[in-house]
């Protein structure tokens, strides 16, 4: 139909047109950026509730932000987790690694070595303080973007690389794309590419910790765009129903590719603020502030260790880079946004608070910066030794009828000899 | 935990004269017994035990973390036994009808059926999904569906679906006892007692019919293994569930000497047993109630073909549902019957 002014009447009609809202972000690519229409509350002025309060008491928090480090790189209020100088810089130098990890494996991707990478830069905080928040064996349901909680509870950079490459020693045997790890003795599960799956996972995991008298929680991770997707609502309403001993974390980011969180229902109200309608605690947290993370985060497991039941926790951030290294947000968002986001990097806030306090400098900064790089460096030559994706096919064809089921049936070993016949005939030279 | 019965073998044990839901109960009831980590639940499977009463009793003498009602989301129910399962329960959800379980459909096929193969077996989903499915009960297109075929595609996972009450109490220890996701379809016209696809005639017990002597106590069938209902020469009958009645009805009144193959598991499908039964009578009927393009019958049509083709003196014959959802008058127009198969074994006899 011809295009029409908005807002027109009908002929004969005295009834205004309906008319439909699609969400526009602030700003497009070339825009200036200027968040002073985003309401940042002062550090530290945010109460803490007892952590076995009702869950009402918390939920003035989901509209709020939960604060420590402010403006001067002081630690301030009542959610400042008092951590010691020694916990603050392994918690620096777990996120500086996991940035110079993620920095290498993008590089290698780039250069051919894998067909696909997802960094985390700009949320490290939200994944390791929260990580060194939690008991190590406390099961964690991560999306793929929590490379940050493996890193920081010591699983070898080499088995991630080896993942990553799809290589002759990857554990996975080559089946799953890369950064799809699965970790079982660090309490990380295994991750899929499908969205919000882990978010009831993780609640069943937790009822189960629940039904067998255990002391583990759990915890989901989902971003804020996939919080629309129907099993987020089916995790909060079983984690509400019986009580479960979860965390449910929601990462806003403030994207999902090319889709800003408006259409996630941003406009309307925060992600924390589901909590209130399902009755649970909800907190809302500066996802770059690695101090208040911590806190968070140990509110709410030992609210769940405590049998009071589980907790939403949005993490407000922002997702620096690309989604993936398919995505070239270029194409969708201003590149000033990163530059101008009100609460900045959460490596350089934790460095400068540390350095504030006269427990950390800028030399020592970088040497670690330069170790952690040869770090990753080292562990990449290693796992390279095993091979780089390339053409694929580094693993013997058998196994990929192997796992299907427990034991072979017998079309899967009729399917296996075809296609290793195949292979004989394809590649003669290969060799298991 | 219990302790250890001595083993007796299946022909010498006690039995007891069962329907299916009651065989089915005494198996769920077996199992939570016999394994401190088994847990059922699903919508009003609790307190009330189960709109079919297949959970009857079993709150009451496991308590409620261990049997207990859930909210109305598929989604849910899957997700949670698959969390279940990656701690270490062995679960039991039950799908009120299986023509609600699409909600959770993702679950069982992007997660439960592919956990072993991504995490390379350090996470499983040892989960079994009962369902009641399947029609003759007027009970319209939301509770009369045979959705089997659209599981029996996926990798990863089993499908199962019992025909008497012995058969349902053995199968389900087994699919329980299973370490992979495990669909456990239950016709449900025939909890209460056979079905010879006769609407019109007074409906059977189960206590009348041998197969519902059910031994007490535990025992197991094993998975991809089929059962011969009856041997006969002249035509091979590839069928489950409730159509194993209507089939053995329907050929007994025409006097064919059929062989009657009860598939029980779908996948993995016992193709030994199917072979050899087309190789000796060299005519095959396949049977099933749920729609028929695409349905499980496509794949056991092209089994035959690919494996048996030089002993088939005839077309192989699939009789199953039309191609539309299940109708509530047209109930018995629909249903595949006397009529529908009649005409199918006159044709495959003809040739």
């Amino acid at each position: 139909m011809a295009k029409r002014p908005a807002r027109q009447t009908r002929r004969g009609s005295n009834m205004p047109q309906l008319s439909l809202h699609v969400p526009e972000p602030h700003y497009r690519p070339g825009d200036k950026v200027d968040y002073s229409w985003l309401p940042i509350p002062p550090a530290g002025k945010q109460p803490k509730p007892d952590e076995s309060c009702p869950a009402a008491e918390t939920h003035p928090l989901c509209l709020d932000l939960v604060r420590v480090l402010d403006e001067h790189n002081e630690a301030v209020g009542p959610w400042d987790p008092r951590l010691d100088p020694d916990t603050l810089r392994r918690m620096l130098r777990v996120m500086a690694l996991t940035r110079a990890f993620d920095e290498r494996m993008f590089r290698g991707q780039r250069q051919g070595k894998t067909s696909f990478y997802m960094k985390c830069t700009g949320e490290e905080a939200v994944s390791v303080a929260a990580a060194f928040a939690l008991a190590d064996d406390d099961m964690v349901f991560p999306s793929y973007r929590q490379q940050g909680i493996l890193i920081s509870r010591g699983y070898p950079l080499v088995e991630m690389i080896n993942q990553i490459y799809s290589n002759r020693a990857d554990r996975l045997k080559g089946r799953q794309l890369p950064i799809m790890y699965s970790a079982r003795d660090y309490g990380f599960f295994t991750i899929s590419g499908n969205l919000a799956t882990q978010f009831p996972q993780a609640v069943g995991w937790a009822m189960a910790s629940a039904i067998k008298g255990d002391t583990r929680i759990a915890t989901g991770w989902i971003g804020e765009g996939s919080s629309a997707e129907g099993d987020f609502h089916a995790a909060m309403t079983f984690a509400a129903v019986y009580d479960a001993p979860v965390v449910l974390n929601v990462v806003n980011n403030q994207y999902a590719i090319s889709s800003f969180s408006g259409f996630a229902g941003a406009e309307r109200t925060t992600f924390a603020a589901r909590a209130i309608g399902y009755g649970i605690a909800g907190l809302r947290v500066d996802g770059n502030d690695a101090l208040a993370v911590y806190a968070a985060m140990q509110w709410a497991a030992n609210r769940a260790r405590a049998n009071m039941g589980p907790t939403l926790i949005e993490y407000f951030t922002y997702r620096a880079e690309a989604h993936s290294t398919s995505d070239d947000p270029t194409a969708y968002r201003s590149a000033q946004e990163r530059e101008e986001w009100p609460l900045g990097d959460p490596i350089t806030r934790l460095k400068r608070y540390l350095i504030a306090r006269g427990e950390w400098s800028i030399e020592q900064q970088e040497e670690m910066d330069r170790e952690v790089a040869e770090e990753v460096r080292l562990a990449t030559k290693e796992a390279e030794k095993n091979g780089i994706l390339g053409h694929g096919l580094h693993h013997p064809f058998h196994t990929m009828f192997e796992d299907v089921y427990e034991e072979l049936p017998w079309h899967l070993e009729e399917q296996a000899e075809q296609a290793i016949r195949e292979r004989r005939i394809k590649w003669p030279e290969w060799k298991e | 935990m219990t302790v250890e019965e001595t083993p007796l073998s299946l022909h010498d044990a006690p039995t007891k004269r069962m329907n299916m839901i009651e065989a089915i109960n005494d198996a769920l009831d077996i199992m939570l017994e016999r394994n401190p980590n088994v847990v059922i639940f699903g919508e009003d499977v609790g307190y009330f035990g189960g709109v079919f009463r297949a959970t009857a009793g079993l709150q009451a003498k496991y308590g409620s973390s261990r049997v207990f009602d859930t909210p109305i989301n598929e989604c849910g129910i899957i997700g949670v036994a698959v969390g279940m399962g990656a701690y270490g329960l062995r679960p039991v959800p039950e799908i009120q009808f299986a023509d609600y379980i699409y909600p959770g459909f993702d679950q069982l096929v992007s997660e439960a059926a592919r956990l072993r193969y991504r995490s390379a077996a350090e996470f499983i989903a040892p989960i079994t999904v009962r369902a009641p499915f399947g029609g003759g009960i007027f009970g319209g297109q939301t509770h009369s569906q045979s959705p089997e075929a659209i599981f029996t595609h996926v990798a990863g996972l089993k499908t199962v679906i019992p025909s008497t009450p012995f058969e349902a109490k053995g199968l389900l220890i087994s699919a329980i006892e299973d370490n992979d996701p495990v669909i456990f379809f239950e016709p449900k016209r025939i909890y209460n007692g056979p079905f010879d696809g006769y609407y019109d005639r007074p409906a059977r017990p189960w206590n009348t019919h041998s197969a519902s002597e059910v031994p007490e106590g535990y025992y197991s069938l094993p998975l991809g293994k089929a059962r011969t209902v009856r041997e006969g020469e002249a035509l091979t009958v590839l069928v489950y569930g409730a159509m194993v009645h209507v089939a053995e009805a329907v050929l007994a009144e025409k006097g064919v000497d059929a062989e009657i193959i009860d598939l029980r598991t779908l996948v993995p499908i016992d193709i030994e047993a199917v072979e050899k039964s087309v190789q000796k009578t060299g005519r095959c009927l396949v049977i099933h109630e749920a729609t028929r393009t695409s349905g499980f019958g496509a794949e056991l049509v092209s089994l035959v073909q690919e494996r048996c083709f030089y002993s088939l003196e005839a077309p192989i014959e699939r009789v199953t549902g039309f191609d539309t959802p299940y109708p509530h008058s047209l109930e018995w127009a629909y249903f595949p019957g006397p009529v529908r198969i009649g005409e199918a074994v006159d044709r495959l006899l003809a040739s």
